[in-house]
């Protein structure tokens, strides 16, 4: 078991350890260095660690320009910041013209907390998800962020890596597979499934065990990759369990719900629901206050289910 | 001197053939950004006949020269200054813009050999020079980087923090031009968004600025020479240039911004250039 760590300081100190494997990875950060903790890479790796300032957009193509010749460049912001200002730079530098470039943003999702609203990214999965040839991991805990980064290295092209900011336990280990495009089951079940990824994972596992008690047997999948996405997963437990819940620190539009709405759409008679940040800004306060408040709670997500397996369901409640 | 005497009737001879050439490839492409692809010929000319260290034998040769062209739309200019250099076979581009081309209004790295950066979207190609810098100056590579831009591209805020970090990083391996023609889509750029006193901003930023004739071989030389010599700042160059350079009814006239081109017009407009 590892020790409770940010996913932050979990990427800062991969990025050390990728440093030291490979001497063509670089990290470019817009000021925030302390707070996306890419400080670690710069302080270890002084020569290739570029602060360009606060200014996104030249962040973005500047790192292309590396990439074009021959660096692996890692960048590193707050994710609105980066995939939310600077979209197309993302998308015309990096996704269009397929750049070898990871972009580890930070601070993403409600869990950013007290900055409130105006820094708290619940879209940025989204806005990633369209762009052709983009990957996208959303590690669940500091032992796989670790994982998350040495595995975009072997990704040829470019990588999102979804940073939260909080402090996590660990619930995987370091001998658990991690294959990008491939979910890994946390909890076999057989009612319900329940999809999560980043912070999510661990509430859904917690939800599981509320259901357990309360005589249903819910599954526990960590999507840690949301593109690909295991559409072949999604269905087989769909037509297993005959009732799939999403849980994300995300809009319900664009991320893993849609994600899996769109793959599981065909089958009939499926019992579906999506708990995410429901079509709204996020607001100030600390991450615990805030997944109370958005219905992002182990309890909540139990209830969600407990609703979706009823007889007479409706989102009504809504 | 920066240039001789033959040099500059060689070099005027390419810049006259590839004239001809954005003519015919605006004719077969079904149009193109022809006024403004005109304008920087002189300035393409100089780079891949006489600066540039490229090799069409190793379009990927890693210690070569970079160039991007941030003002992507002159595809029209800098694909067939690449044809002529070698990179490419004439022949090929008369598929300019037709469906499954590797030619676009556009340019794209991927597709076009000898091309260094996908361009277009304004306002990226500064940017990436500057990684393209910083890249060489960690790997120990000698190579410059070359980004030409149009002025009109300046209205854009991340022209200015790719400016930023040039002056910051002295990256004196970037060279850095603009096609000040003075031209763009709506209009003159002083009328539409307003860059005047555009050297001295250029100046405040920290670069050496050289302002030239960017019609002028001369001066296009002597000011590519200290940008590829530069130590202590990183080198600005202010082309001014007429849009539409060389085709007398096109010159300085926004309605040439974008134009295709029947074989009529095709005649009028080579007979000008023949004439220059």
């Amino acid at each position: 078991m590892g020790e409770p760590k940010s996913l932050r300081v979990a990427y800062g100190e991969a990025l050390v350890k990728v440093g030291e494997h490979n001497d063509k990875v670089v990290v470019l950060d817009a000021d925030l260095s302390h707070a996306t903790m890419t400080c670690l890479f710069a302080e270890k790796y002084p020569e290739r660690f570029f602060n360009m300032g606060i200014a996104e957009q030249n962040l973005i193509c500047a790192a292309a320009g590396m990439a074009y010749s021959g660096l692996t460049p890692f960048i590193s912001t707050f994710a609105l910041f980066g995939a939310g200002r600077a979209y197309e730079q993302i998308r015309n530098s990096i996704s269009y013209t397929n750049a070898d470039v990871k972009l580890g943003l930070s601070h993403s999702g409600l869990s950013v907390g007290e900055d409130g609203g105006s820094h708290q990214a619940v879209e940025d999965i989204a806005l990633m998800r369209v762009l052709p040839g983009m990957t996208i991991l959303v590690p669940c805990d500091p032992i796989e962020m670790e994982k998350a980064v040495f595995a975009s290295l072997d990704i040829k092209g470019p990588v999102y890596i979804r940073v939260a900011r909080p402090v996590c336990s660990c619930i995987t280990k370091d001998n658990d597979p991690f294959i990008p495009g491939k979910p890994n089951v946390m909890r076999e079940g057989t009612d319900i499934a329940i999809f999560a990824t980043g912070l999510m994972v661990s509430e859904a596992l917690e939800a599981a065990d509320i259901l357990k008690a309360n005589g249903i047997s819910a599954a526990v999948l960590n999507f840690h990759t949301i593109k690909p996405f295991d559409s072949e997963a999604a269905l087989n437990w769909a037509k297993k369990t005959g009732a799939i819940i999403t849980v994300e620190e995300h809009s319900i539009i664009g991320g893993l719900g849609s994600a899996a709405a769109e793959a599981i759409a065909e089958i009939s008679n499926l019992r579906f629901d999506r708990i995410g940040i429901q079509d709204r800004f996020g607001q100030s306060g600390k991450p615990a206050d805030l997944f109370q408040r958005y219905g992002l709670t182990a309890k909540d997500i139990a209830q969600r289910c407990t609703m979706l397996l009823s007889k007479g369901y409706s989102q009504s409640w809504l | 001197m920066a240039c001789t005497v033959e040099e500059k009737q060689r070099l005027q001879d390419i810049a006259r053939e590839l004239r001809l050439t954005i003519i015919d490839v605006t004719a077969w492409s079904g149009g193109a950004h022809v006024g403004g692809s005109l304008s920087i010929v002189e300035l393409l000319t100089a780079l891949y006949f006489k600066y540039l260290n490229v090799d069409p034998e190793r379009p990927q040769w890693e210690d070569r020269d970079r160039f991007v062209l941030s003002k992507g739309h002159a595809a029209a200019a800098l694909i067939p200054v690449l044809s002529k250099r070698g990179f490419i076979p004439e022949e090929e581009l008369k598929t300019f813009n037709h469906f499954g081309s590797p030619f676009a209004m556009h340019p794209d790295s991927n597709k076009v050999t000898g091309c260094d950066a996908s361009t277009g979207s304004l306002g990226h190609g500064l940017s990436i020079a500057a990684g393209m810098g910083l890249a060489a100056r960690y790997l120990k590579k000698d190579y410059k980087t070359v980004c030409l831009m149009g002025d009109g591209e300046c209205c854009e805020g991340s022209v200015w923090e790719a400016a930023m970090s040039i002056a910051n990083f002295k990256l004196t391996n970037v060279i850095t031009i603009v096609d000040r023609n003075r031209l763009m889509i709506d209009g003159f750029t002083e009328d539409v968004m307003a860059l005047e006193p555009f050297a001295e901003k250029w100046h405040s930023f920290g670069f050496d600025v050289i302002e030239i004739d960017g019609h002028d071989f001369e001066q296009v030389c002597s000011a590519l020479e200290k940008g590829w010599n530069a130590t202590e700042k990183p080198v600005f160059i202010l082309a001014n240039t007429i849009k539409g350079k060389g085709v007398d009814f096109m010159e300085n006239n926004v309605v040439w911004h974008y134009a295709s081109a029947d074989s009529a017009l095709c005649e009028k407009a080579k007979a000008s250039i023949l004439n220059l």
